[in-house]
């Protein structure tokens, strides 16, 4: 297991764009059986994500949903953590209570973000459903929480990140960075 | 006797400190033989002993008024205090204009929960020497909608009105797990002062130090102008009015210089200017028509007679004659100026009506934007 990997080599990195494919799939399944399903990224990486799907899945918006409000690193990060979320505000354009929503996001690492993200979403109703769809699962939970959908499972170094980014022709790529000390 | 002789000496000296405020105390300092050659306990002692005997900060003097703009800043370059927005950095500037943004989404009328938790179990007093409403209220609001615990202290009926110095206060007040102070007070440099006295984990906001500096009003006015006028630094903006009396005028032209505003003016009588204001792109205009041509903004002011002599000014009617500002004189104006107005407004004296509920006029949205902005001056200190 991970704890055997060194920390200073590089594992593969994923393939983002094969990931998604695996993931569209699954969601398109999904959509089969609940049509009503809305779904909503998380800022940054996720809400890409959430745009990219909604057109591919022909869906006719997405809701984007920005976690700083709730993060639980507030004391130690700050509003620093507000303004990464670079200027993207939670908007969802669809009524949230009642609604079944998958939320998006590119990495699920420790939980904790998805936690905020549930907070953030249930200030704007009471779903009937939250469901989650991540590309890549990290699988080092901090807190209960497990992805409905996923492109893969993912073994990486301790100390290393997973970063999402979209090129300018719309496909997506993950690099692999080093954690920074605080 | 030589004890007694002693003592006599201290007393006098102590005396000319009280009576000096505190000038004496950095003069010395510079000459090298006050701050720096006391030990910092001493010292202590020394400014505490001059608080209780002039329990209302009058012992202040301009350099101390002045000297917030070092002091915001702690030890690792945080923001730990807003004091002022002369001399803060333009990127802090920005800073808590764009989280401002962020904080705007949290009143939309989509969100049914229009509170979030950053400062929840942190406890925020309000402390308004002078009085206020909008301030008051909207700093209140601010808190709450940031799950903060909000204590409102009324001052005419608390402790400071039977005597107790306001540092003395303020440590009580400490002693009860406070986190952040809203200090509004007559005198300027009353909050830099409380700034300095604090320990490193409180916090204090000027919300108003005589007529110094209003740092939270001026953000949320820069925020207003950017939300309508987008790039700052191409904007033409006009202050009318009481502008000498005014912190409000103050904190606007030193933050509008730093966003790179280049064409700043100042219209109002000989006797409500400033006799030179040493920045560069301001400009002062004794007619009104002039100094109006062509801005993108015009910022009237109020006339706070409450600071003035008698006599300094015409009043009432007379002053709206000369200086009040009319759609007939607003039309010297680009056609798309915003009005804006720090209020409390007095109408058919600096403002007419029409103007004050007119198209252009954007003074309610201050008042809206005034909340986030001052969610996000108090969530970006507390952090720090």
């Amino acid at each position: 297991m991970s704890a055997n990997i060194p920390d200073d080599i590089p594992l593969s990195r994923p393939d983002a764009e094969h990931l998604y494919r695996g993931l569209l799939g699954q969601l398109k399944f999904a959509l089969l059986a609940d049509p009503e399903i809305q779904i909503a990224g998380l800022a940054s990486g996720g809400a890409w994500l959430a745009k990219r799907l909604a057109s591919d899945l022909g869906l006719v918006h997405f809701g984007v949903i920005n976690v700083s409000f709730h993060r639980d690193d507030y004391q130690d990060k700050g509003v620093r953590a507000i303004q990464r979320a670079e200027f993207m505000s939670t908007t969802l354009p669809f009524d949230v209570e009642g609604a079944t929503i998958v939320l998006v996001d590119d990495v699920l690492d420790t939980g904790r973000t998805v936690r905020a993200a549930l907070n953030e979403l249930f200030d704007y109703g009471r779903p009937k459903k939250v469901e989650l769809a991540v590309l890549a699962d990290r699988h080092r939970r901090e807190l209960p929480v497990d992805a409905t959908y996923k492109g893969a499972k993912v073994e990486l170094g301790s100390q290393q990140i997973l970063v999402l980014e979209q090129l300018p022709d719309g496909r997506f790529e993950f690099n692999m960075e080093s954690k920074k000390s605080n | 006797m030589v004890a007694l002789n002693l003592i006599w000496k201290v007393k006098n000296q102590i005396r000319l400190l009280i009576e000096g405020g505190f000038g004496p105390i950095n003069r010395l300092a510079k000459l090298g033989c006050g701050r720096s050659s006391l030990s910092s306990f001493d010292n202590e002692k020394l400014k505490r002993k001059i608080h209780i005997m002039t329990p209302n900060l009058h012992a202040l003097d301009a350099e101390d008024a002045n000297s917030g703009a070092k002091s915001q800043f702690n030890n690792q370059g945080n923001l730990q205090h807003l004091l002022t927005l002369e001399g803060l950095p333009k990127e802090t500037l920005l800073h808590i204009l764009d989280t401002a943004e962020q904080f705007v989404s949290v009143t939309s009328l989509k969100r049914e929960v229009k509170k979030v938790p950053l400062l929840r179990g942190k406890s925020v007093f309000n402390l308004f020497f002078e009085n206020s409403t909008r301030t008051r209220t909207t700093f209140e609001i601010a808190a709450k909608r940031l799950s903060a615990d909000v204590i409102n202290l009324d001052i005419q009926t608390s402790s400071t009105a039977k005597g107790e110095s306001v540092l003395d206060t303020i440590d009580n007040l400490v002693a009860m797990q406070a986190d952040i102070f809203i200090v509004r007070h007559k005198t300027s440099g009353a909050s830099a002062n409380i700034a300095r006295h604090v320990p490193p984990h409180v916090h204090v906001i000027n919300a108003g130090d005589g007529t110094n500096q209003h740092p939270t009003q001026g953000l949320l006015d820069l925020f207003t102008m950017r939300h309508f006028k987008k790039d700052i630094s191409q904007l033409k903006v006009a202050i009318i009015g009481d502008v000498i009396h005014s912190r409000v005028a103050k904190s606007n032209i030193y933050g509008l210089a730093t966003l790179g505003c280049k064409d700043i003016r100042v219209i109002g009588p000989k006797t409500l200017l400033p006799s030179q204001i040493d920045l560069q792109g301001v400009r002062v205009f004794h007619d009104l028509s002039d100094g109006l041509a062509g801005v993108d903004v015009v910022m009237t002011l109020r006339i706070q007679k409450e600071r003035m002599a008698h006599g300094q000014v015409p009043e009432g009617e007379d002053f709206f004659k000369e200086w009040g500002l009319t759609s007939e004189r607003l039309a010297q104006a680009d056609a798309q100026a915003i009005v804006m107005h720090p209020g409390p407004m007095n109408r058919g004296i600096e403002i007419a009506s029409e103007v004050a509920d007119g198209p252009q006029s954007v003074i309610l949205k201050q008042v809206t934007f005034g909340i986030a902005v001052r969610m996000a001056v108090m969530s970006i200190i507390a952090s720090n």
